[in-house]
C-alpha cells in the first residue's frame, strides 16, 4: 500500500496558509467607510435640498432639483475618472446613493463607446440602470394595482 | 439637526449595502445592491413606512436608491387616488421623471464628452 503523496498534516498546514493569505473583506473597516462616505453624500444632498427650498421651490421640486444636481455632479466626476476613487474608498457608500446609480450608467457607457452611439453609449447606459428601472417601476406598479383593489 | 440625521441615516443605509456585499463574499454585486435597494424602498414605501424616515432624515432617506423606490411607489399610489387604475401605470414614472431624465441626459452627455480610460 503506497503512502499518500500529501499527508494529513501537510494538508492541514496548507489549509491554514490558504485561509491566512486569502483576502477577506475587512468588514468593520468597510462598514466604517461606507457609513462616512455615504453619509457625506447625503449631507451634500441635504445642503442642496435646503438651498433649493430657500429659493422658494416646493418639497417635490426641491427633491427633483437635488437629485438632478447630484446626478450631474456624479456623471461629471465619473467622466473625469474621479468617482472611481469615491467607490474605491467608500464601497457601498459610493454605490447606494443616487450618485452611484449615475456612476454605474456613465461608467459602462464610457467603456463601450467604441461600439458606437447607439449600441455602445445608448445601450450600455442601461446595463445597470435597466434592471433598476425594471424592478423599481414594476414594484411600484404592483403596489398601485394592489392599492386599487384592496384600499 | 437635519444635517445630522441626513448623515446618520444616509450612512446607515449605505452600511446595509456594504454588509450585503461583504457577507456574501461579493457574490452580491453593486448592481444587486442597487436593484435590492430600489425594490425594498418601493415595498417599504407602499406600506407607508418610508415617509417617516424621509421626515426624519430628509436627503438621508431620499438620496439613497431606496428613496428612488419610495418616489416610484408613492407616485403610483397617488396616481391611483387621482386617476384610478390608469394612475398605477402613469403615477410612478411621472413622480420619478426628473431623476430619470437627468440620469439619461447627463449620463449620455458625460459619456460623449469624456474619453474612456484604462
Amino acid at each position: 500500500m503506497s503512502e499518500a503523496i500529501v499527508s494529513e498534516k501537510q494538508r492541514k498546514e496548507y489549509a491554514a496558509i490558504v485561509s491566512r493569505v486569502k483576502p477577506k473583506p475587512r468588514v468593520w473597516r468597510n462598514m466604517f467607510w461606507a457609513f462616512v462616505v455615504g453619509g457625506l453624500i447625503c449631507l451634500i444632498g441635504q445642503v442642496f435640498y435646503n438651498y433649493f427650498l430657500s429659493l422658494g421651490l416646493s418639497l417635490n421640486q426641491a427633491g427633483a432639483a437635488t437629485s438632478s444636481s447630484l446626478v450631474f455632479i456624479a456623471a461629471f466626476l465619473t467622466g473625469l475618472g474621479l468617482y472611481d476613487e469615491v467607490s474605491r474608498f467608500g464601497g457601498a457608500g459610493g454605490i447606494v446613493p443616487i450618485t452611484g446609480f449615475a456612476n454605474s450608467m456613465v461608467a459602462s457607457a464610457l467603456e463601450y463607446r467604441a461600439e458606437g452611439l447607439i449600441f455602445g453609449v445608448g445601450a450600455r447606459l442601461f446595463t445597470i440602470a435597466g434592471p433598476v428601472l425594471v424592478w423599481g417601476i414594476t414594484t411600484a406598479w404592483v403596489a398601485g394595482i394592489l392599492y386599487y383593489f384592496f384600499r | 439637526m437635519a444635517f445630522f440625521w441626513a448623515f446618520v441615516i444616509g450612512g446607515a443605509l449605505c452600511v446595509i449595502g456594504q454588509l450585503l456585499m461583504d457577507l456574501t463574499s461579493y457574490k452580491f454585486t453593486s448592481a444587486h445592491v442597487l436593484v435590492t435597494f430600489v425594490t425594498a424602498g418601493a415595498i417599504i414605501s407602499a406600506f407607508g413606512l418610508y415617509q417617516p424616515l424621509v421626515k426624519l432624515a430628509g436627503a438621508g432617506a431620499t438620496v439613497p436608491l431606496t428613496g428612488f423606490g419610495h418616489l416610484l411607489a408613492q407616485g403610483a399610489l397617488n396616481g391611483v387616488k387621482e386617476n384610478g387604475i390608469l394612475g398605477a401605470f402613469s403615477g410612478g414614472v411621472t413622480a420619478a421623471a426628473a431623476g430619470i431624465t437627468a440620469a439619461v441626459v447627463f449620463g449620455y452627455l458625460a459619456a460623449l464628452a469624456f474619453k474612456p480610460r484604462g
